[in-house]
């Protein structure tokens, strides 16, 4: 992942043109928040622009799955973004990224490979900040409707008359 | 007409709760043109309101009230303020239940004679046998409508019941098939046939699944008889100076006290609301709570040694369609101690959905060992194990004196450590639940702990002597003639079945009695 910040009013072209293309995310100018690709966007309003960065960074190492967009993970932190919340999360921020600056990088979204971040973030496992974050996701990153389907899982089937005329018993390979 | 009884009126029967003991306890005795007066802490949800979505229907229906957790067991450290999934709403757990109903065996109605002295294990033979409960459990099986008994078909098997089968049958197991079920195979007493919805858990919306809500209930209420009370929470029963017992204080949903009077009160708020209210219920004359000579109140909790097992497999599964839970193997359901412990254990199919998979798959797992698993979600099959524990003393429901529930009362403490029978039978079950799956190719299997108690049992249990235990064979209090217990908490041992056709039997064995007893004047 590869954060700059930006100025504001920049075309999609320029911020792609600016952007060393290994990660999806990045960082707008002031209080804003994209997808690399610009398929989707977020305004911080409490959080620092780096520091929302860093929870999505934070969310899919955590819940690692590579066919699920940035996006989804953005969804599931951003209720972190509250006046009440910032000073917490701020804080448990600046000590993921004192963890990495103390295996020798120069912030947690600047530690390359996924390996080495997995191992700042078991050090701090078991604290408050660590576990506030992995416990929300479970709840923000899977129960997400529209992440159901990057999973093959078909929710609500009442509607739809269940699944017994749609394949309850169909399974063809035993 | 649904009948309205007067707060003074003391010629009514009290039932606290209205799940699968209560509901079916309160109809029953309106059958029989008793007076009855429910009081459900919780809300009326029907078939219409139910919720095809895991965490929402858990928001719609389970009890969340202030709880705390202590001892060894894995619940305490991942979900430490929800010991048990239970439902508050009129019809209680029978909401969400899967609808397994199997009866005990022979054996596990005496434990202790079987299994003989089991270290650290509190066991204790009920007071009753098969033989006396078969004809009740027949009655049982027909309001319920259980597949596979009378002349009930089962129902069809599911592709997680084909995988399973599949593996049962390479392993040689050979009592395999899609269980005994309150489930309607066909249209059977007014409900329809299970359609293969697949979210048995959160509220059948087609009424194919057995639940005190649309039959029981509104049946009792039908006859003029029975009076439910939803949002009615119960704080505390009363007793005079004799030591009968004469009411009991509510609150209603506006939080406002009221004192309803009573000729009998029966307590059925499944078994950690049960034996706290009991023990909430102290006065200077019973100053350990009501029926609580013994100290056996809140004493014994049990919650099935359980666990699950999830495998992988190269092709899809998608083991969330259709029925949740019809699929047994019951060939180590036996006690056997050639294998190590005493008891035994059924395994059962069960799906989640995602959202459910991922919260209770590996409680506090992360990383990619946790989210390959969930990337094969599609790919996945799963059983529940569902086996005997031990009683033990120390395994207990307290009152905790720094946690106090929205109306100021001590919350509930419960206390669990795994006896080491538990632990040993766990470790078999793992490894004949893995083996199932990789008897038809599970590329990997996942050996998922306990989640909250679905079953809660024992807290109030049933013996022949008032030393030992806190109800009679018949739920009748052993101090007090006119209190009754009439839920899993009555339970003397658990037995390897999921207890709820055990619960039903004995509730409509209990309306039974208790009829009877009103008639000769003695109670
Ligand atoms: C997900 C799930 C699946 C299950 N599947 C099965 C299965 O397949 N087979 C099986 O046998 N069992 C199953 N069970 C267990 C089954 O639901 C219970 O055994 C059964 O419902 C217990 O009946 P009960 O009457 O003791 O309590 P409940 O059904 O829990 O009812 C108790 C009622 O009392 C009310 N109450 C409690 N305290 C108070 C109070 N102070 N004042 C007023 N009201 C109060 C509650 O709100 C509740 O409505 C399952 C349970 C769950 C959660
Ligand atoms: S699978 Fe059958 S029993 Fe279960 S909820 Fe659906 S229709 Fe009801």
């Amino acid at each position: 992942m590869t954060v700059q910040t930006m100025r504001q009013g920049m075309t999609r072209r320029q911020l792609l043109s600016r952007t060393v293309a290994t990660g999806a995310t990045f960082v707008i100018g002031s209080g804003f928040i994209a997808g690399l690709d610009a398929a989707w966007a977020m305004e911080t309003t409490a959080l620092k622009p780096e520091s929302m960065a860093t929870l999505i960074q934070m969310a899919r190492d955590i819940y690692p799955h590579d066919h699920v967009a940035d996006e989804f993970y953005a969804i599931a932190v951003k209720g972190y973004d509250t006046a009440e919340a910032a000073p917490d999360i701020e804080a448990g921020i600046a000590a993921l990224d004192a963890a990495a600056r103390g295996k020798g990088h120069a912030s947690y979204l600047d530690t390359g490979w996924e390996r080495d971040r997995a191992d700042i973030l078991r050090a701090m496992e078991d604290s408050a900040f660590f576990q506030r974050i992995r416990g929300g996701l479970v709840t923000g990153l899977y129960n997400q409707k529209a992440v159901w389907p990057l999973f093959g899982y078909e929710g609500e089937s009442y509607s739809q008359g269940g699944y017994i005329d749609r394949g309850f018993d169909d399974i063809n390979w035993l | 007409m649904v009948a309205k009884f007067e707060l003074n009126d003391d010629s009514v029967v009290v039932i606290i709760g209205t799940g699968a003991g209560g509901g079916v306890l309160a109809n029953e005795l309106a059958q029989k043109g008793i007076k009855v007066v429910a009081l459900e802490a919780g809300g009326r949800y029907l078939p219409e309101d139910y919720i095809n979505d895991e965490w929402d229907s858990f928001g719609q229906l389970a009890w969340l009230d202030a709880r705390s957790t202590s001892g060894d067991w894995r619940v305490a450290r991942d979900f430490s303020g929800l010991p048990a999934w239970i439902v508050k709403a009129v019809g209680g757990t029978t909401t969400h239940w899967a609808g397994a109903s199997l009866r005990f065996q022979t054996h596990e109605f005496k434990a202790k004679t079987t299994y003989s002295e089991v270290q650290g294990a509190n066991l204790l033979d009920w007071p009753i046998d098969l033989t006396e409960m078969e004809p009740w459990y027949e009655k049982a099986e027909t309001k319920l409508g259980v597949t596979r008994t009378g002349d009930r078909t089962g129902l069809p098997g599911n592709t997680n019941f084909k995988v399973f089968e599949a593996g049962a049958k390479a392993l040689g197991y050979k009592d395999v098939h899609t269980g005994r079920m309150a489930i309607n195979s066909a249209e059977y007493d007014d409900r329809m046939a299970c359609q293969q919805t697949g979210f048995c858990f959160q509220g059948c919306k087609w009424g194919a699944k057995w639940s005190a809500a649309y039959t029981d209930i509104p049946r009792g209420e039908a006859t003029g008889n029975l009076e439910v009370r939803e949002r009615a929470h119960v704080l505390k029963i009363e007793h005079d100076d004799s030591g009968k017992v004469t009411g009991v204080l509510y609150a209603d949903k506006d939080g406002n006290q009221h004192l309803q009077k009573a000729r009998i009160v029966c307590v059925v708020g499944n078994s950690i609301e049960s034996p706290r209210l009991l023990l909430n219920s102290a006065s200077a004359m019973f100053p350990d709570g009501l029926a609580n000579s013994s100290g056996q109140v809140g004493r014994n909790y049990m919650r099935h040694m359980t666990g699950s097992v999830y495998a992988v497999f190269d092709k899809p599964v998608r083991m969330w369609r259709g029925t949740t839970m019809a699929g047994i193997i019951q060939d180590e359901a036996r006690h056997d101690p050639s294998r190590g412990f005493v008891g035994g254990y059924e395994l059962e199919t069960l799906a989640l959905g995602l959202p459910f998979m991922a919260a209770f798959l590996d409680p506090g797992g992360w990383g990619r060992e946790f989210t390959t698993a969930l990337d094969s979600y599609e790919n996945m099959a799963g059983l529940w194990i569902v086996g005997e524990d031990m009683p033990q003393e120390s395994n207990r429901i307290t009152l905790n004196p720094d946690l106090k529930d929205q109306y100021g009362l001590p919350a509930p403490n419960v206390h669990f450590d795994d006896h080491p029978n538990d632990t040993a039978m766990r470790a078999h079950a793992y490894k004949q639940g893995m083996a199932v799956y990789d008897a038809v190719g599970a590329t990997r299997t996942f050996p998922t702990p306990p989640y909250p108690s679905t079953h809660n049992l024992g807290t109030n249990r049933m013996s022949e002597n008032a030393r030992d235990g806190v109800v009679n064979k018949w739920g009748q209090t052993h101090d007090i003639a006119n209190l009754f217990v009439s839920d899993g908490s009555q339970f003397t041992t658990g037995a390897a079945e999921n207890p709820t056709l055990t619960i039903v039997a004995l509730a409509i064995r209990q309306a039974d009695h208790i009829a009877r007893e009103m008639g000769a004047g003695n109670i």
